[in-house]
């Protein structure tokens, strides 16, 4: 594919560097060109691998933190093994463990109501992901494969408000949920993402332009309407795109925290991000129950790395600007 | 471009003029083309486009002129609340506060996201290691967050165990008024290389390999061949992940309302957060309205002048 002058060399060195590979005058010669050590790419190497620790370690950290006794973190500090390994903190956040033993584990009586938060995170990424995929698919459909009147200019307009800083709309767009009187509910929460982002139909608009028309044009010539062509032919044939979206967007809406900071305070609908900064900050300013805020951070995070870990390939290969030019 | 749907219309260029009356199909639909399914298509995008971003950024704009505490109606007061903000001591520490945010924060991670970026490029290609580099990003902010502020806690923080196994003294990261902006940009900055640095990997591919066969058979040094090949036809990308990166940098929010709060004082109080506080905690929706209206033209301005300058939209390629 990417072919770089450094790359290129890699073969040979590679062979070059195994001995007896060839007898007689060819493998001297071979050793000729075989370079002793490349410094160059070793130097390389090694700051991709601290990069690499750089970035995976404090996750080792919250690990760890979680697995400790919170009591005893403090005197072992600098220990990189869990202090006075238990299970406690998953069980405490989880609400497992009665408020006695939470104490004496060192727990601060802080209560984090986890179950319900995370129903809730897992109802407001899903609903809006659902919306947000198949509404942005249909103005997508109407915006590559239907021909009308004004089409471009609402389609810039839609492309425009992606300038938009999202906490300009947030204000007048919390005043309307308010005057609705959807303050703390589910729909208020996720009214605003429900329908469309113009990134969504941005990157489904670039696919389905690409996307060939031959099946769809021997569709129509059968008479077929464009809301059969759309379920039938288009939303299948979109399916890859499709889940790259609908991937992308769950993991951000499962980490949303300004909107549902504002509408969703609530306990019934808080979601893990809003119910999180609760926790920390409900914790006395002495001795802060680490144990629990990393235990509960490990099981918020755990839905995206487990999509991390299934689809990862998909999400690292969808980050580009390639369909922006 | 053009699609399928005339040609089964078997009366197609029967009339010019749009008729009324028993066939009005012909003349209509050749204006008109999709436009009734369209409507259809587009119906719920266009609900939500016209109810959360077209009637909220006009209404933004409308709020800055009024004095509005929810209560009530608001009421019209001209441009008093930008006369107010001009001579708002606390405005001006927030827009120093972000600038020197966005200031660290850019700087730090696109230099580091370049180095790795190419690091990718040039020896690490697999998909595991970029995948790895791109795990920060995934996790919300509020996570990382809380993660760095353990590290980062004064006492039994791992960081500053270190940095006391060395003999130095320990550092209120999130504690001392000079240091919390720098740590929560050195925070975003963990958060983000990685994801920058895909951004940037992905301009890297674009850039055809014979360009560098040529500048290697030419005897181009790697130095040579960085400055004059590779900058030059990876600016436009460059240019782009700046615009993005800048305008994302402006609206830190998540990371100091888990850790700071905009404290100590009024050492972090970014402008998001003291939009954030004048509508939340002093209901102050005008005052606030006016504050994102000025940090919105402020991104605007941002993006035209990166664009404008930096020639973000040529490309030396062609």
């Amino acid at each position: 594919m990417t072919t770089s002058a450094l790359s290129r060399k890699t073969p040979g060195s590679k062979s070059g560097s195994k001995p007896g590979g060839k007898p007689g005058s060819k493998a001297a010669r071979q050793g000729a060109y075989k370079k002793p050590f490349n410094w160059r790419r070793a130097g390389a190497w090694t700051l991709v691998i601290v990069a690499i620790i750089v970035t995976v370690a404090p996750f080792l950290w919250m690990l760890r933190t979680a697995l400790s006794s919170n009591a005893s973190l403090a005197s072992n500090a600098s220990n990189l093994l869990p202090a006075d390994f238990s299970l406690g903190a998953f069980k405490r956040v989880l609400g497992l463990q009665t408020p006695e033993e939470a104490i004496a584990e060192g727990g601060s009586g802080a209560a984090i109501n986890f179950w319900l938060y995370l129903r809730n995170s897992i109802i407001f990424a899903s609903v809006t992901t659902a919306g947000q995929v198949f509404f942005s698919a249909m103005a997508a459909y109407a915006f590559s494969r239907l021909r009308w009147p004004g089409r471009n200019m609402v389609f810039g307009l839609f492309l425009a408000t992606m300038m938009v800083p999202p906490i300009f709309t947030a204000l007048p767009n919390f005043l309307m949920i308010k005057n609705l009187g959807l303050l703390n509910t589910f729909a208020g929460l996720a009214l605003p993402f429900l329908f469309m982002t113009p990134f969504a139909i941005f990157f489904l608009r670039q696919f389905f332009l690409s996307m060939s028309r031959e099946v769809e044009e021997a569709a129509m010539l059968d008479g077929a309407k464009h809301l059969r062509i759309f379920f039938q032919i288009v939303l299948p044939n979109a399916a890859a795109p499709l889940a790259t979206l609908a991937l992308l967007t769950f993991i951000g809406q499962w980490n949303e925290y300004f909107w549902p900071l504002l509408v969703g305070q609530d306990e019934s609908v808080r979601v893990l991000t809003v119910g999180l900064g609760v926790f920390k900050s409900q914790s006395p300013q002495g001795a802060p129950d680490w144990s629990g805020l990393m235990a509960a951070t490990l099981i918020a995070a755990l839905p995206v790395l487990l999509l991390f870990i299934a689809f990862g390939k998909r999400v690292v290969n969808s980050i580009g600007f390639s369909g922006i030019k | 471009m053009t699609t399928i749907t005339k040609l089964p219309d078997p009366v197609a260029g029967g009339s010019k003029h749009p008729q009324r009356g028993k066939t009005p199909r012909p003349g209509r639909g050749r204006r008109l083309g999709d436009l009734r399914i369209a409507l259809l298509f587009i119906l719920p995008a266009m609900v939500g486009f016209v109810a959360f971003f077209l009637i909220p950024t006009i209404r933004g704009i409308y709020l800055s002129f009024t004095e509005y505490s929810v209560l009530g109606d608001p009421t019209w007061i001209g441009t008093k609340n930008y006369t107010a903000i001009f001579a708002d001591e606390l405005f001006w520490n927030a827009m120093a506060v972000t600038l020197q945010y966005v200031g660290l924060n850019i700087g730090f991670q696109t230099v580091i996201a370049l180095g790795l970026a190419l690091l990718m490029h040039r020896v690490a290609k697999s998909t595991l290691i970029r995948g790895a580099l791109l795990l920060p990003f995934l996790v919300a902010n509020v996570i990382v967050a809380l993660l760095w502020f353990w590290m980062l806690d004064y006492q039994i923080g791992i960081v500053n165990e270190i940095i006391n196994w060395f003999g130095l003294p320990r550092i209120a990261f999130f504690g001392s008024e000079q240091w919390a902006i720098p740590t929560i940009a050195g925070v975003n900055v963990w958060r983000h290389m990685g994801y920058t640095a895909l951004l940037i990997f992905a301009g890297l591919q674009s850039i055809p390999s014979h360009v560098y066969e040529v500048a290697s058979l030419d005897g181009a040094s790697q130095t040579r061949t960085f400055w004059s090949i590779t900058m030059p036809l990876l600016r436009p990308v460059l240019v782009l992940v700046l615009v993005v990166t800048v305008i994302g940098s402006f609206q830190v929010f998540d990371t100091v309302a888990v850790t700071t709060g905009g404290g100590p004082i009024n050492a972090s109080r970014v402008i998001q957060m003291y939009i954030y506080q004048k509508a939340f905690g002093e209901s102050d929706f005008g005052y606030a309205s006016a504050l994102s209206v000025i940090l919105f033209v402020i991104l605007a301005l941002v993006a035209f002048i990166q664009m404008k300058f930096l020639k973000g939209n040529e490309s030396d390629l062609d």
